[in-house]
């Protein structure tokens, strides 16, 4: 890639239209991408906060000062300190290390959820709106069924269900979060359904599967992620609503919702149990929000 | 013919440029001609600037769009002073517009016959049953057979060559002393082209006003207009009479003329034309 | 030998109640390179034929032979790349995300050819389009060049009939020319046998041997190409649209009037 030493011929070279590779062709487009990432401050910052819980996530113990389950009834419930950035809770434990481990929690959920659903959300409603007919009429009537049910509660009525635990509620939230994504690929295919270039595939003799794959795919797939990265704030939220409510995460595991729940008792004495969580959760569900918006900008075909 | 030297449009060196990212993107340089009492074609290829020209005059350009003119003058009107509210004004009055699409210049949610009546009673202050039975005259004049079903059909419920008959009954009545024709009959079949270009003949002729034709149609330019001109990149290349057209000068239109299939003089291979880096220099 | 044979041909739209015959008995043949032109105005089937010819429109009724093998509703791979269609927008019929290196692969993948890279560089050339195109995307192209990519996708399972729909009606006057030229040389050169369908008389005369003129769903004339520039048509209705390519014609409206479909 790097074919000379300096940053302003790789420039020359990404924006250059006179492709001679098609990996050219396509870090062209990425690099297009990045530059109107940059030109919008607010995507930017987003991405620059998603970037960094990736980060903290990964290097999770190294950040992390403390171990985040030792337990030391001596130090419990203290306020912010040196030794302490966000103070300690009922049991000792350090908040800061705590909160660390919790954007491991947090990322796993999203991403879990994230891959169940988008290959299950896709293939459901771009099989509906390629086949139409009956196929069309029972697997959108499926769907309807799943999004006639207030979200969170449906989570909670799932979770209660299959019993506490951390993959039991990212198999209760994927359940609630497929449906407007079958809808909106559903959508999506419609409009392309009908197009010359879809026909010419199928008149070479393209079957289902190779033109979902092949051609609904990459035209989906913006509108897709941009939904996704715009749902991630609304599972972060029900995650830490189901951890809130014991049916996530289950003690000791860190996770940000359990730790505002289980702060919440103590709330008058220290503030921080619940301040810390809170503002975690409220910081990254703003910065997948501004994210997603930033991507509907950049992505969408119709900008395009 | 129409007397041409009762002059109805003046325009001198008209520009239209638009500032992009990349700089200033000049889509009409430089271009001047009158329009008399005559049937006048703008003819070019896509990206010629012939309909961003049409645009400007009726000040419709999109509204980043800078146009410049040393001067536009229509009868007593000095088109670059005018205010927005005499550009109003004259819209549909005095300078009428007719588009590929008769469906984007109908309202949707009235029927054809409300709105030509509307018109009416805009310019002739007449009472609603003066207005619907002038309507009803006015969809016969245009060759609508049964003006009473058409009056209370919805725009989307017409043909397009049925639709552009609607617009030109009501210019009939609007009475609009110059129209500009923007690819009017590009979306209709050869017959029906025929018969709207009649009417639209008939009422140019009749009424001895001016018409700006757009097309990318040499033939039907040729054939329909008095005079023509010829559009590349955005300027003026030649301006020529519509029957001396076969003589034309101009490279570009020469290319033009050679590139096109003909009945007339059929051809093994058709003319490629050459585009000369030397046409976008004056 | 006919490469194309069509005897009481049918096509129609919709179900039951509903259904729409478009297309209303007609019988015709093509020779092997020979070029047949369907002319007529909107609505008036023609580009419903060439769908039934491709395997676009299903519900089509009467006997069709390709290449004297006998087409069902369903076909095989094969019988789909006997024949390929060009379509009038170029726009529309590229997909918009894949190069063009890729447009031209999807074929060739579906069919599993081999020496794939080859024979994408040497369609490239057919069309007259420089090698390093294949990654460019669509938007980087102009009309005719990517009506020259559709043409290149046409062309490369190797068909044996091309089916034009409007090839050049999207298309600038000088575009027009060159791609009608492609056309014909790639006809000469790759021995292929066209349908083209057009409302441009003048257009098909240049391309075409035979001409159907149609009208509601039928042939109203066959015309050959010698008949239209010697001007010795038959049907009233074929010099209608033969005016209609010369452009406006002031003189002979009146009388015309009476001639003319509601």
């Amino acid at each position: 890639m790097a074919k000379s030493g300096t940053f302003s011929n790789l420039h020359e070279w990404l924006i250059s239209e006179e492709f001679t590779s098609s990996r050219q062709a396509r870090l062209h487009n990425i690099y297009l991408a990045w530059l109107s990432l940059l030109a919008n401050p607010l995507a930017f910052a987003g991405f620059a906060v998603v970037l960094l819980l990736v980060i903290v996530a990964a290097l999770a113990p190294v950040i992390a000062i403390h171990d985040p389950f030792t337990q030391d009834f001596a130090i419990a419930l203290q306020a912010p300190s040196a030794g302490h950035w966000f103070g300690t809770d009922e049991f000792g434990r350090d908040v800061f290390s705590r909160l660390i481990y919790g954007a491991r929690t947090t990322l796993y959920i999203t991403i879990l959820v994230t891959v169940i659903v988008a290959p299950i959300g896709f293939v459901i409603g771009a099989t509906s709106g390629y086949l139409g007919g009956w196929v069309d009429v029972v697997l959108m009537r499926i769907t309807d069924i799943f999004l006639s049910f207030p979200s969170l509660v449906l989570a909670l009525a799932f979770s209660a269900a299959l019993g506490p635990g951390i993959e039991n509620a990212v198999i209760a939230i994927a359940l609630t979060v497929w449906p407007p994504i079958a809808r909106l690929a559903r959508a999506e295919t419609l409009t392309f359904r009908h197009a010359d270039f879809v026909i010419a595939a199928e008149l070479q003799g393209a079957g289902v599967g190779r033109i979902l794959l092949r051609h609904i795919v990459p035209l989906c797939a913006p509108s897709i992620i941009v939904r996704l990265t715009l749902n991630m704030s609304s599972i972060i939220l029900t995650a830490a609503g189901l951890g809130f409510l014991g049916l996530g995460a289950q003690p000791p595991m860190a996770e940000w919702g359990a730790m505002a729940a289980s702060g919440r008792q103590y709330l008058l004495d220290a503030w921080w149990l619940t301040t810390v969580p809170g503002i975690a959760i409220l910081t990254v569900s703003l910065a997948f929000n501004l994210l997603g918006d930033g991507l509907r900008d950049i992505m969408d075909p119709r900008n395009g | 013919m129409a007397n041409t030297s009762d002059t109805i449009l003046t325009v001198e060196n008209m520009s239209v440029e638009f500032p992009t990212l990349s700089g200033v993107t000049t889509a009409v340089r430089d271009v001047s001609f009158t329009v008399g009492r005559e049937k006048i074609g703008i003819i070019g290829e896509s990206g010629s600037g012939k309909s961003t020209t049409g645009r400007a005059i009726m000040r419709l350009q999109p509204p980043q769009a800078i146009v410049k003119a040393n001067r536009m003058q229509f009868e007593d009107i000095d088109l670059m002073a005018a205010s927005e509210e005499e550009m109003r004004s004259i819209r549909g009055r005095r300078i009428a517009m007719i588009l590929q699409d008769p469906k984007y210049s109908l309202n949707p949610v009235m029927t054809v016959g409300e709105q030509i009546s509307e018109t009416v009673i805009l310019h002739e202050r007449a009472t609603p049953q003066e207005a619907r039975s002038r309507t009803l005259a006015m969809l016969e004049r245009v060759n609508i057979r049964d003006p009473q079903r058409v009056f209370d059909l919805y725009p989307h419920e017409v043909s397009g060559g049925m639709g552009q008959r609607i617009m030109i009954s009501m210019m009939l009545i609007a009475q609009p002393s110059l129209i500009i024709a923007d690819e009017p009959t590009s979306a209709l079949d050869v017959t029906v082209r025929q018969q709207v270009l009649s009417i639209l003949d008939d009422l140019v002729v009749e009424r001895n006003i001016g018409l700006i034709f757009i097309s990318h149609d040499l033939n039907l330019v040729r054939s329909f207009c008095d005079r023509v001109i010829i559009m590349y990149a955005g300027r003026v290349v030649e301006t020529i009479a519509a029957a001396d057209l076969d003589q034309a000068q101009h490279p570009y239109t020469r290319g033009l003329l050679n590139a096109l299939p003909s009945l007339d003089h059929p051809k093994d291979r058709l003319e490629v034309l050459r585009r000369d880096p030397a046409w976008l220099e004056n | 030998m006919s490469m194309i044979k069509a005897h009481h041909l049918a096509v129609s739209y919709g179900h039951g109640e509903t259904a729409l015959k478009v297309v209303k008995d007609v019988s015709f043949e093509v020779e092997k390179g020979e070029t047949f032109g369907l002319v007529g105005e909107s609505g008036c089937g023609k580009s419903t034929i060439l769908g039934a010819l491709a395997g676009r429109n299903k519900q089509w009724t009467g006997t069709i032979e390709i290449d004297g093998e006998t087409i069902g509703q369903k076909r095989t791979r094969a019988q789909l790349a006997k024949q390929q269609l060009v379509f009038q927008d170029p726009f529309g019929s590229i997909h918009p995300r894949h190069t063009i290196g890729r447009t031209l692969l999807e074929p060739l993948e579906i069919h599993g050819k081999d020496r794939r890279q080859e024979r994408i560089e040497k369609v490239l050339t057919d069309v007259g389009l420089p090698l390093n195109f294949r990654y460019r995307y669509p938007h980087q192209l102009s009309g005719g060049q990517r009506q020259r990519v559709a043409i290149a996708r046409a062309l490369i399972l190797e068909p044996k009939i091309l089916l034009l729909d409007e090839p050049t009606s999207a298309l600038d006057v000088s575009i027009q020319a060159e791609i009608l030229n492609l056309l014909k040389d790639l006809r000469q050169r790759e021995q292929l046998t066209y349908i083209l369908v057009s409302h441009d008389l003048a257009v098909v005369a240049h391309l075409c041997d035979r001409v159907a003129i149609m009208q509601s769903g039928g042939f109203v004339e066959v015309a050959t190409r010698q008949q239209l520039l010697e001007n010795t048509v038959e049907h009233p209705y074929t010099r209608i649209l033969m005016d209609g390519s010369r452009g406006y014609v002031s003189e002979k409206r009146n009388s015309r009037r009476e001639a003319l479909p509601a």
